[in-house]
């Protein structure tokens, strides 16, 4: 083969160009989100009072007789609950996507692994933000965190919601969030220490390490995924549950976190980095965007049908709520086009996967089926019929965006973008399929 | 008009000089049929200038057949012909038939794509398949061009065959007799000779 030589040592500078452009998503976030709040405080009050009503007398029935008064700030709590499981999937898919490649010896993508080690570097922040945005809108979010569904003397008591105590009590919820996310990043703190001292020090010793730090975050994460997506997306549906949840969030997570980790990988080779990457890399990366948005579908077709075809009331009552409401049955189904026949169609064709005009229509499509996909699981069993699609939505997802995309490209910026002492960098220089 | 083919066959033992030795062989001029390595070489379909495959459009086709085929049958049978009550779900019920359609077009692309390489590459069972060196099922490579396809002499190829390191070339002539099986000829041998002695294992060196 050809003799090609690369700059190993290259370093990805985070431009006052770059800095700008996240800068100019965060205004615009801002300027969009201030427009939803003052919409929201001053358009919508009466109308939206006279409509509660109106739907109260109607269908109210069981989980409406004590339910919350809605507020219009509701809707703000339940947008930063959203962005916030979506952008911390975002960044442990990007710890996931890593240490999968070392627990399988991959070497094709040793080059490339600084982006998606780059994607933890969020997990703090998130993590933080997370905590916060629980502890003040928990009771909006969260309708079995109210004590008198529990109390059998109260009017409120609710039998299934009180079997389910021992899992759904304040202390364990909060222990296990806790526990999840400063463990994901401890996690992420040891794989990057060993990566940066590879770097310094070379030989395959740090390899090993990581390799066996990586194996015990998968059968962590194998677990945490699973519980997380219960507590965070499925508890706010208390009565209703599926036995896929966990595959299923995970799933969306994992189709967006790649999607995410082949967006960045395109941008970054468009500004001028990461010149050994050919197509055969992005083929690889956009053969997972492919498979994994057709393995979503099949999660998401499997929950359906087993409850569509069971049709016992109690599980059904989730596709009701969505599919038999004005407001969110047309997000059903855009979800469905967006996140399945979309990527389907646009990226079955090999060419298809190594064009980056395609590969970046096809990933910011993802992204954004991916975030409807979140929406369309969290906003009706809190905001019921109040929920809306507005400045308020859009501004606020491109402020975690930017935020998102600040952190990881600064954490980029700090160490060497190749892992230049990688046992099998040159196999990932050479990588041609 | 001469019915018999006649070949060259070039044998390499080496991958990477096969893989420059096509690409100059090619380079000079000379059309070479085909190259049978005991393991996938990479880079050798485009070394040797093969287009793109049709075959994912077949696949495409046979899957879209598929999927076609399953939506009528279970419309004409649940809907159609004998309307059933079933779990309380109207009769045309389309997400029950997303698995049944899913399922079929799996099958039809898998069946369709393997029959097609079958007929395409002419292994039927009757078919005598013309074996140009045993070895390259061990260890060797071989490359075969075909002297009827090339306006350039034998002795000629000859010499830029064993230019681009060929460890040994020689002339390999295929009769019409050997190169057409003949279905019927196939069912007697099986019935006469049995299995393992067949007509098709008769011919190999």
């Amino acid at each position: 083969m050809k003799a090609k030589s690369y700059d190993i040592d290259e370093r990805f500078v985070f431009s006052d160009g770059a800095k700008k452009s996240v800068f100019t998503i965060l205004g615009i976030g801002l300027v969009f989100f201030v427009i939803g709040i003052l919409s929201l405080a001053f358009g919508s009050e009466s109308g939206g009072t006279e409509h509660a009503l109106a739907f109260a007398g109607g269908e109210g029935g069981g989980e409406h007789a004590h339910g919350h008064a809605y507020h219009w700030t509701t809707r703000i709590k339940v947008n930063l609950w959203i962005n916030n499981v979506f952008f911390i999937g975002l960044s442990i898919i990007g710890l996931f996507f890593f240490s999968i490649q070392y627990a399988a010896h991959a070497g094709w993508s040793a080059g490339i692994k600084r982006v998606p080690e780059a994607f933890g570097s969020f997990l703090p922040i998130g993590g933080v933000l997370m905590l916060v945005v629980f502890a003040f809108s928990y009771h909006e979010i969260f309708h079995w965190t109210d004590a008198s569904l529990f109390d059998k003397t109260s009017p409120n008591y609710d039998e299934i919601i009180a079997g389910k105590q021992p899992f759904l009590n304040m202390p364990f919820y909060v222990g296990r969030m806790v526990l999840f996310l400063v463990v994901w990043y401890l996690f992420y703190l040891a794989l990057r220490k060993q990566s940066l001292l590879e770097d310094i020090e070379g030989g395959t010793k740090r390899f090993w390490k990581m390799k066996t730090i990586a194996t015990l975050f998968i059968i962590f994460f194998a677990i945490s995924s699973s519980v997380s997506a219960w507590d965070w997306v499925m508890s706010i549906d208390t009565h209703w549950f599926s036995t896929m949840f966990g595959w299923y969030v995970f799933a969306s997570w994992h189709v967006s976190g790649l999607a995410a980790i082949s967006l960045s990988l395109v941008f970054l080779k468009e500004a001028g980095y990461l010149k050994f990457m050919t197509e055969s890399h992005f083929h690889d990366i956009n053969k997972l965007v492919f498979g994994f948005s057709i393995f979503w579908t099949y999660i998401w077709f499997g929950q359906f049908i087993l409850i569509y075809y069971a049709n016992i009331p109690e599980e059904t009552i989730y596709f009701v709520e969505r599919l038999e409401s004005d407001h969110y049955s047309k997000f059903i189904f855009f979800n469905l086009f967006i996140n399945f026949f979309f990527p389907f169609l646009a990226f079955m064709t090999r060419d298809a996967k190594r064009k980056m005009t395609i590969i970046k229509i096809v990933c910011i499509a993802v992204l954004i089926g991916h975030w409807f996909d979140f929406y369309l699981m969290i906003t009706p069993g809190t905001l019921k019929e109040h929920g809306g699609l507005g400045f308020l939505e859009v501004g606020l997802a491109m402020i975690y965006l930017a935020t998102f995309v600040y952190v990881v490209a600064n954490t980029l910026s700090k160490a060497p973008l190749i892992a230049k002492n990688h046992p099998m960098l040159q196999e990932s220089l050479h990588h041609s399929i | 008009m001469d019915k018999n083919k006649h070949f060259l066959v070039g044998i390499f033992n080496d991958q990477d000089d096969l893989l420059h030795g096509v690409e100059d062989i090619r380079k000079k001029g000379v059309k070479i049929h085909e190259v049978f390595t005991p393991f996938p070489i990479h880079g050798l379909e485009h070394a040797l200038g093969y287009e793109k495959s049709w075959a994912p459009k077949a696949a495409f086709m046979f899957g879209f057949l598929g999927t076609c085929l399953a939506i009528t049958m279970q419309v004409g049978m649940m809907a159609i012909d004998w309307p059933m009550v079933i779990g309380g779900k109207p009769y045309l019920s389309i997400p029950d038939f997303v698995p049944v359609s899913f399922e079929f077009t799996v099958l039809l692309a898998s069946y369709g794509m393997t029959l097609t390489f079958l007929f395409v590459r002419g292994y039927l069972p009757h078919a005598v398949p013309r074996i140009f060196d045993i070895r390259s099922t061990d260890d060797k490579h071989v490359m075969a061009i075909d002297l009827a396809n090339n306006s350039l002499s034998e002795e000629q190829i000859r010499s830029i065959v064993k230019d681009a390191h060929a460890e040994e070339v020689y002339r390999r002539d295929f009769t019409d007799e050997e190169n057409k099986g003949s279905f019927l000829k196939y069912v007697v041998d099986l019935f006469t000779n049995g299995v393992t002695r067949s007509s098709r294992i008769a011919h190999h060196r």
